[in-house]
């Protein structure tokens, strides 16, 4: 359970007593590409990821995915972060496809100017996929990204949220969440950590764009990843996928509690699952069981503040609160979970 | 093909004749009828096969630039004073990457105040990024300059910014030999890269490098400029041959023999400068002048070799280096450091101020004189500074300089 040790942490072997049906139980079709003997390791093995990171393992799947559905044929972007330093550690690389970093803060331009250049060339069954963590797309490359969108240039744009600058030692970002405790947001006084009423919501600032695709997607599902990226593929034009990726280091969980973290914010409501086309949502996961906040925010140290050394009832609510408000405004419950 | 044409014109038409694949917009004056003309071209059908974007910014401007010039396209773009500096980051990564995009740049002055007019502070803010950087004398120097810079830039896979002064050239109408599509291509191959985003052959471009080399890729970096200093003198050969022009190289000497004084300058103000000079040899005075095209890669053998014969010279330059003096003072002084030769520099033409004959002529025969003090601000307002120091040092809240400044010079108080 919550703050339990790697070592005290019980094992199931075939996944029993959890709702994931194993690969081989499920039809070809459905199959995630991970279990595929052509799968692409678009990021081969050997990079300098921490243990238990989110962003390398949604990096992968989303990148995977891309590749079989471009068979290939695509050119992957990177803002400086985490991502591009842990893959690209010189004289070594893990990619496995064509690769740019140019800036921390421009990564949707210079995935525009890629683009171009194989359209002009007559090349437009090369695709280009963009990535960058949460700062690099929700505050320093904000107004690149909103001119690709604006532009509808055929970019897939990639963030991976980890709700914080985890690459400089965890700073706070406009994606960081009311009450964690970051480097720049630390828990002391009496409010410890972030503050409340103030942050971006980029899915839905990247739905007022009215580009194609919009869709948001969890480590803790990697098969709905995989799916959302393959059908952001399948488009063209601007689109953008928003993934959650816990970060063991900056929000102090266990590594191995990864999946589990991930899973929590979307059960509990914090971290809504749904698709957006033209600016309207399409389609939203419906939470299967659901927990409240405390459930995922106990797993980590970013939030122990709100626990220790009493439970601060009030600011626990508020986030129960905004939980509760995505719940209603994504239609994220139904059947007998509904209320 | 003579044309009466403005000079923004013309080099968007050069620039349309080099059939750039993916040129980036963004308007910042005095550079703005530059875009505006290749992007008639493309959108009249003239320019094929190139993609023309109208970015958010001048940061995105060279970001796309940079984006399609990995992907293998020849990529220009253009842009001016501030906007050269919000690019700054990307102009730094752009040759880095050793991706050979071409930039014009209007010379104009940087704010705080804000100014739209000339010099060179911007152009100066970027000279050690890695960029090649010409200056163009004349507009159709500006022409014949763009043409050579893809050559050069794709040769060297190193990115050339052209430097036209602002308004002076980029708006001013003239006589201009605008070459044929013919002639351009005649001299101009289709580029190569030497990198280039590919999947067939996937390689990491902007990979992460440590102390274990970073000194050898910026030596790289500096050894392509050196390299430019060979090739600058030979495309220029090439395009007389091509073009019957004589136009570009390191640098222009005039009127050099038996010259005891000798004016130093980038750009256009060397038309007055020549003019001056010819003034003052008809009345009998030992003066020439110099003028650098090639400022990155800096000429220093061939700027020693043209001022050997020199006993002083004078730097006339349109930027300042707060806290010491002329830039490409400092420049040409490291050109002399085996000669001793005194330099002396003269600021002028700063924000667009007017550099008149008058005041140049007295300058110089100052210099010759060996009554000229260094660092000389031509034309400067010295009663308006004064008064204004004095009230500095009345009062600590004297407030903001240039609207005190301002209000000075407006009631005449």
């Amino acid at each position: 359970m919550s703050g339990s040790s790697p070592s005290e942490q019980t094992v199931k072997f075939y996944q029993t007593g959890t709702h994931t049906v194993g690969n081989r139980l499920l039809d070809d079709a459905k199959r995630t590409v991970q279990a595929s003997m052509e799968r692409a390791n678009a990021i081969t093995s050997g990079h300098r990821a921490c243990q238990g990171c989110g962003e390398a393992l949604g990096a992968r799947y989303a990148l995977d995915a891309a590749m079989r559905a471009t068979e290939g044929q695509m050119v992957a972007v990177n803002a400086t972060g985490c991502l591009e330093v842990f893959t690209t550690p010189y004289p070594e690389t893990s990619w496995q496809i064509p690769w740019l970093h140019s800036l921390f803060g421009n990564a949707p331009a210079v995935a525009t100017g890629v683009a171009a250049a194989f359209r002009v060339k007559g090349r437009e069954d090369v695709r280009v996929v963009a990535q960058g963590g949460d700062g690099g797309t929700t505050d320093i490359g904000f107004g690149c990204l909103s001119g690709m969108f604006e532009r509808n240039d055929d970019v897939l744009y990639v963030c991976y949220d980890n709700e914080a600058y985890m690459n400089t030692g965890v700073q706070r970002s406009s994606a960081t969440p009311p009450a964690a405790r970051t480097a720049t947001t630390p828990a002391v006084g009496d409010a410890p950590g972030n503050v409340f009423g103030t942050g971006k919501n980029l899915p839905l600032i990247a739905m007022a764009h009215n580009i194609p695709y919009v869709a948001t997607a969890s480590v803790a599902d990697l098969h709905d990843l995989e799916a959302k990226v393959t059908k952001a593929m399948s488009m063209r034009g601007a689109r953008y996928v928003h993934v959650m990726v816990p970060c063991p280091l900056g929000w102090g969980s266990a590594s191995n509690d990864t999946i589990k973290v991930a899973r929590m914010a979307v059960e509990s409501g914090l971290f809504p699952l749904f698709e957006a086309e033209h600016g309207a949502v399409t389609a939203s996961n419906k939470i299967r069981r659901r927990v409240p906040v405390t459930e995922y925010l106990k797993l980590q140290k970013r939030f122990q503040h709100l626990f220790k050394p009493t439970e601060d009832t009030e600011r626990i609510a508020r986030l129960q609160a905004m939980a509760d408000a995505n719940i209603k405004r994504f239609d994220l419950l139904d059947g007998e979970d509904a209320s | 093909m003579l044309k009466q044409v403005e000079g923004s014109q013309a080099v968007a038409e050069a620039v349309g004749f080099c059939r750039p694949e993916v040129v980036c917009a963004y308007p910042i004056t005095p550079q703005t009828h530059i875009v505006e003309g290749v992007g008639a071209l493309v959108k009249a059908g003239t320019l094929e096969n190139c993609e023309y974007i109208n970015v958010e910014s001048e940061f995105a401007a060279l970001s796309v630039a940079i984006g399609a010039s990995a992907a293998g396209a020849r990529t220009y773009t253009a842009t001016a004073s501030q906007g050269l500096l919000f690019m700054a980051e990307a102009v730094y990564n752009a040759a880095g990457l050793g991706l050979p995009i071409v930039m014009t740049i209007g010379n104009r002055a940087i704010g705080a105040p804000i100014n739209i007019w000339n010099d060179h502070t911007d152009s100066m803010a970027m000279k050690d990024a890695g960029w090649i950087q010409l200056f163009a004398e004349t507009n159709q120097e500006a022409v014949d300059l763009h043409i050579q810079a893809f050559r050069l830039a794709e040769e060297l896979s190193c990115p050339v910014m052209v430097c036209i002064d602002g308004f002076i050239l980029t708006h001013a109408y003239e006589r201009i030999d605008v070459p044929t599509q013919a002639e351009v291509d005649a001299f101009l191959p289709p580029y190569e890269p030497r990198q280039q985003l590919d999947p067939a052959e996937p390689y990491s471009i902007g990979a992460m490098v440590g102390p274990e080399a970073f000194t050898e890729v910026r030596y790289l970096g500096h050894e392509k400029q050196l390299q430019a200093l060979e090739l600058i003198p030979e495309i220029a050969q090439v395009f007389k041959d091509v073009f019957g022009r004589e136009t570009g190289g390191l640098v222009h000497p005039y009127a050099l023999d038996g010259a005891e004084t000798v004016i130093v300058a980038l750009g256009s103000i060397n038309g007055t400068i020549k003019e001056v000079v010819d003034a003052m040899r008809e009345d009998g005075a030992s003066v020439g002048s110099l003028s650098i095209c090639s400022f990155r890669p800096f000429p220093l053998a061939a700027v020693a070799e043209a001022l050997s014969g020199a006993k002083r010279v004078v730097v006339v330059e349109k930027s300042l280096a707060p806290g010491l003096g002329g830039v490409v003072a400092s420049n040409v002084r490291m050109a002399l450091a085996r000669q001793a030769v005194p330099v002396q520099t003269v600021i002028a033409g700063l924000g667009g101020r007017p550099i008149t004959m008058a005041s140049l002529r007295s300058t110089f025969e100052a210099a010759a004189a060996d009554n000229l003090e260094d660092v000389h601000f031509l034309d400067l307002d010295t009663e308006a500074v004064s008064q204004e120091l004095a009230r500095a040092r009345e009062t600590r809240k004297s407030g903001p300089t240039a609207e005190n400044i301002l209000r000075r010079l407006g009631t005449g108080t």
